[in-house]
């Protein structure tokens, strides 16, 4: 199944199943899709490949009608077509996988789909057809099962479903995999393979290189929204393909400390916290210690604790018992963020909008925010506005962040760019600890290598770095030792060299840990368990 | 056929100081072509409301004391209202600071020999009372997560079947034929005059410093970035290390000190006496000053002249033109919903769809 071309039914048709020609799409002053060419052909996965910032929402918005383009023709079948909303997107054929789920919480699987569906539709119909399309694709739904109770991977099948109850001929896939573990990625994989194998046409877009190669034929290349070039994935390395993503050479990450020199810098000893919301997850007697020069990485799926996990270590969930968390050597647990942030620790959320930084204020007001209790920024209460503005513009010069006029909002900024921004702000401290989470997610490749060398370069000087992130190829890039949370608990840490992808697959999806107790199975984390059984 | 609002890239300075200039001209077209179906010219209504008002000194003062209290109040509650925190009580904290403050006059009334201390204590037990009233809905927001618009928005009522109570009851001058109303307070307990012989009195400059503080404090200190951030970004907020539960407490404070020392100071300094009523609902017009005034002090400032210009000027129509005073509350609505529009219209742009509605 890596044979992503196949033989294609529609191959024959010289006409491509869907074409976009010359698409111009202005914002104002700014041009996001420049003369932008795309076939698709019946019965080929086609990769939409690029930065972010580099066009392919608004593309892949203008085939779905969410947006009309200000120049350019979609053809459907050699013939014009306008779409002028989904809807009639959807009465030509075209799905939409969004990476961003919408779906009701509270409601059950069959109910959600029914959401989208024509009216009069029976639920025992509609449960059949439901079946029916699992037994074909390997899509099991359970229809009576409430969502909040379903993993990500569950949660996406039904997204999948609604788009093909509606038949369609093409389907698009935004990052598909950025939620999933790498089984249920692969489960993705064997269901997208037979769609294409059906003729349908789908257009893929995915930052993962190697799904890229593993999975399409053909890929479209944009850069500063136009195209740049097409090729066949599967003839070129990942480090070829991110070339041509972002114009240069990404410059290859040096290797991270395996061993370390220091003394302990971070201890958690059998830090546990209650779940803080029906569907969160609490915190089970983690245990880690962690040397000055060390980079731990700790892996895990979206909603297994780690947004829970980096509240207790920021301080901004406090823990029960002070000597829970220790920070060179100082009970730490009691303390507050300012507190932690004066004994020399850093914190970087994994949100980069509304919790790392305001979007709506100045980067030197951001600045402050994090910075109000370590940097000379306030003086008998008052800022201290040149000081903070100084200090942004140190960041912004040592981490190269591209921002349009003197001290623009940080919601103005891209996301690679306030992500540079909002990690140099903590690394310019020089933290004896810092702690990210997700440091690179939905982040270009330049930014994404400029964010962990800068990692890399902190704990070479000696600071003890935990990084919380869901990509298994960051990990295993930046991390010295990789330990796994699942379901709140946080399995012990191998060294990197010592374990595979597949072996730390495995504990994400809940294998190998110790017996999940009936609370974590009641929240409905445990669900991830019964994933891996369906795995092939 | 739908409207879209399509975010503007970048937010001209000039047309966000220029917006509520456009609304209230806009809002005063509107006007005109009501009045003019009311029957009267709109010329000569224009002149009674804006014009007049301006052009004596008696009615500058008049408009300078109505324009105090919104100012002050509406100040307090912008520090409520950039926190995201809803205090609608202010008309309540205002009532429980006059009744304080007046209380101390009451008690000390006839006094004899030092007296210089009277006047400072009502103002401070006049702040105060509206400080510890305004603690009570953000208490139970606080610890037990109580609605603070529902609580402060009640408390109102309490507030004001206090006063009532109190003027008719307990504190009213024995000496006064059963009039509902307390003793004139003394020289003593009267904010001093600015002008010999004139209405204006010391709360208008009151007003003024609060003005002024409160734009350096909101502003420039940290205190202030805090509450805008916890307005903003309440995540983003705590990741600062900013406590929710102390930026409550503190804006909830400074709204109801600012409200309740605006009453003690309209105790003090119009009224001279307790009444069962003393307030012809300022905590309410402030909370239209204050996003008239897009909750910065000196634009609070502003719009409270400009709601004190159009109180003044209707009651003059009312007299002059027989129009009715319901048509300046309802100008006075129309220019907030106005200069609310103006304010999407400057940072999103209006496009039209063509096509069902979604």
């Amino acid at each position: 199944m890596a044979d992503g071309t196949g033989s294609g039914a529609a191959a024959v048709d010289p006409r491509p199943l869907f074409g976009a020609y010359g698409i111009v799409k202005r914002f104002g002053s700014f041009t996001a899709n420049d003369r932008v060419d795309l076939e698709i052909r019946a019965g080929e996965i086609h990769a939409l490949l690029g930065e972010n910032g580099a066009g392919k929402s608004t593309l892949m918005k203008i085939l779905y009608g969410l947006l009309e383009p200000t120049e350019g023709v979609v053809t459907h079948r050699g013939e014009a077509v306008r779409l002028r909303n989904p809807e009639a997107a959807r009465r030509l054929g075209i799905g939409m996988v969004f990476q961003h789920f919408s779906l009701c919480e509270n409601l059950t699987v069959a109910e959600n789909i029914a959401l989208v569906m024509e009216r009069g539709l029976r639920r025992g119909t509609l449960a059949e057809r439901i079946a029916a399309l699992g037994a074909t694709y390997g899509l099991h739904l359970e229809p009576d099962r409430p969502v909040w109770s379903l993993s990500a991977g569950e949660r996406q099948r039904i997204e999948i479903v609604r788009c093909l109850l509606q038949e369609p001929k093409l389907l698009i896939l935004d990052e598909p995999t950025s939620v999933l573990t790498p089984g249920e990625a692969e489960l993705l994989f064997t269901v997208l393979e037979r769609l294409r194998a059906e003729g349908r046409a789908l257009l893929y877009i995915s930052h993962r290189l190697e799904e890229v190669r593993r999975l399409c034929a053909r890929a479209t290349i944009l850069r500063g929204g136009r195209v740049v070039g097409a090729c066949d994935p599967r003839a070129e390395s990942a480090a070829s393909l991110a070339a041509l993503m972002v114009g240069e050479q990404v410059r290859e990450v040096a290797p991270g400390p395996t061993t370390s020199g220091g003394g302990e810098r971070l201890r958690l000893e059998q830090l546990s916290l209650p779940a803080p919301g029906l569907h969160a997850t609490g915190l089970r007697a983690i245990t880690l210690g962690l040397r000055g020069g060390e980079i731990l990485g700790i892996a895990g799926i979206a909603g297994n604790g780690q947004a829970e996990l980096f509240a207790a270590l920021s301080g901004e969930v406090p823990a029960p018992q002070a000597g829970a968390v220790r920070i060179d050597g100082t009970p730490a647990g009691h303390l507050g963020v300012n507190a932690r942030r004066r004994l020399g620790a850093a914190f970087v959320p994994e949100e980069r909008n509304g919790h790392a930084a305001a979007p709506g204020m100045s980067l030197s007001e951001n600045v402050i925010l994090s910075r109000h209790a370590t940097a000379p920024l306030t003086r008998f209460g008052l800022v201290r506005r040149a000081a903070a503005r100084a200090l942004a513009g140190r960041v912004i010069e040592a981490f190269d962040v591209r921002k349009a006029g003197a001290d623009p909002a940080a919601g103005t900024l891209s996301g690679g760019n306030l992500q540079k921004f909002v990690i140099g702000r903590e690394i310019q401290a020089e933290p004896g600890i810092l702690v990210v989470d997700q440091p690179t997610w939905g982040v270009d490749a330049a930014a994404a290598a400029r964010i962990r060398q800068a990692l890399l370069d902190l704990a070479a000087r000696g600071s003890a770095i935990l990084v919380i992130s869901q990509d298994l190829d960051e990990l295993f890039e930046v991390a010295g030792s990789i330990a796994v949370l699942h379901a709140g608990h946080l399995s012990p840490a191998v060294p990197r060299t010592g374990t595979t992808r597949e072996a730390v697959g495995l504990l994400m999806g809940g294998a190998g840990g110790p017996p999940v107790a009936a609370d974590a199975a009641a929240s409905g984390r445990a669900v991830t368990r019964s994933e891996i059984a369906h795995a092939p | 056929m739908r409207l879209d609002l399509v975010p503007r890239d970048r937010r001209s300075p000039l047309a966000a100081a220029l917006s509520p200039v456009l609304a209230f001209l806009t809002a005063v077209l509107i006007g005109g072509v009501a009045v003019a179906m009311l029957g009267v010219a709109p010329g000569a209504a224009f002149t009674v409301y804006f014009v007049a008002p301006l052009s004596e000194l008696w009615s500058l003062q008049e408009i300078a004391l109505k324009a105090a209290p919104l100012a002050l109040i509406a100040t307090g509650l912008a520090f409520c209202y950039r926190a995201n925190l809803w205090n609608i009580g202010a008309e309540g904290q205002f009532v429980v600071g006059g009744l304080a403050g007046g209380w101390v006059a009451i008690a000390t009334h006839g006094s004899a020999g030092f007296t210089a201390w009277i006047l400072p204590a009502m103002l401070i037990a006049g702040t105060c009372a509206g400080i510890a009233y305004a603690m009570i809905p953000a208490l139970l927001r606080v610890r037990l997560g109580v609605s603070e618009i529902l609580t402060s928005l009640m408390l109102v009522y309490v507030a004001e079947l206090l006063l009532d109570y109190m003027a008719r009851g307990p504190l009213r001058d024995p000496a006064g034929f059963n009039f509902p109303q307390s003793v004139g307070f003394d020289e003593a307990a009267r904010l001093p005059y600015l002008m010999e012989g004139d209405t204006l009195h010391a709360g208008v400059l009151v007003a003024l410093v609060a003005v002024v503080l409160a734009t350096l404090v909101l502003g420039r200190s940290l205190f202030g970035f805090a509450t805008r951030v916890a307005g903003a970004s309440p995540r983003a907020a705590r990741f600062a290390g900013f406590s929710e539960e102390r930026l409550t407490l503190a804006a909830f404070a400074i709204s109801g000190g600012a409200a309740g020392l605006a009453g003690i100071a309209e105790v003090a300094g119009r009224i001279g006496q307790l009444q069962p009523t003393i307030s012809p609902g300022y905590g309410f017009t402030a909370i239209i000053v204050a996003f008239l005034g897009r909750l910065s002090p000196l634009g609070i400032l502003a719009a409270a002249l400009v709601i004190a210009v159009t109180t003044i000027g209707g009651e003059a129509a009312q007299i002059d033109l027989r129009l009715p005073l319901d048509l300046t509350r309802a100008f006075q609505g129309l220019l907030l919903c106005l200069v609310l529009g103006a304010d999407v219209l400057t940072r999103f742009k209006v496009r039209l769809v063509p096509g069902a509605a979604r």
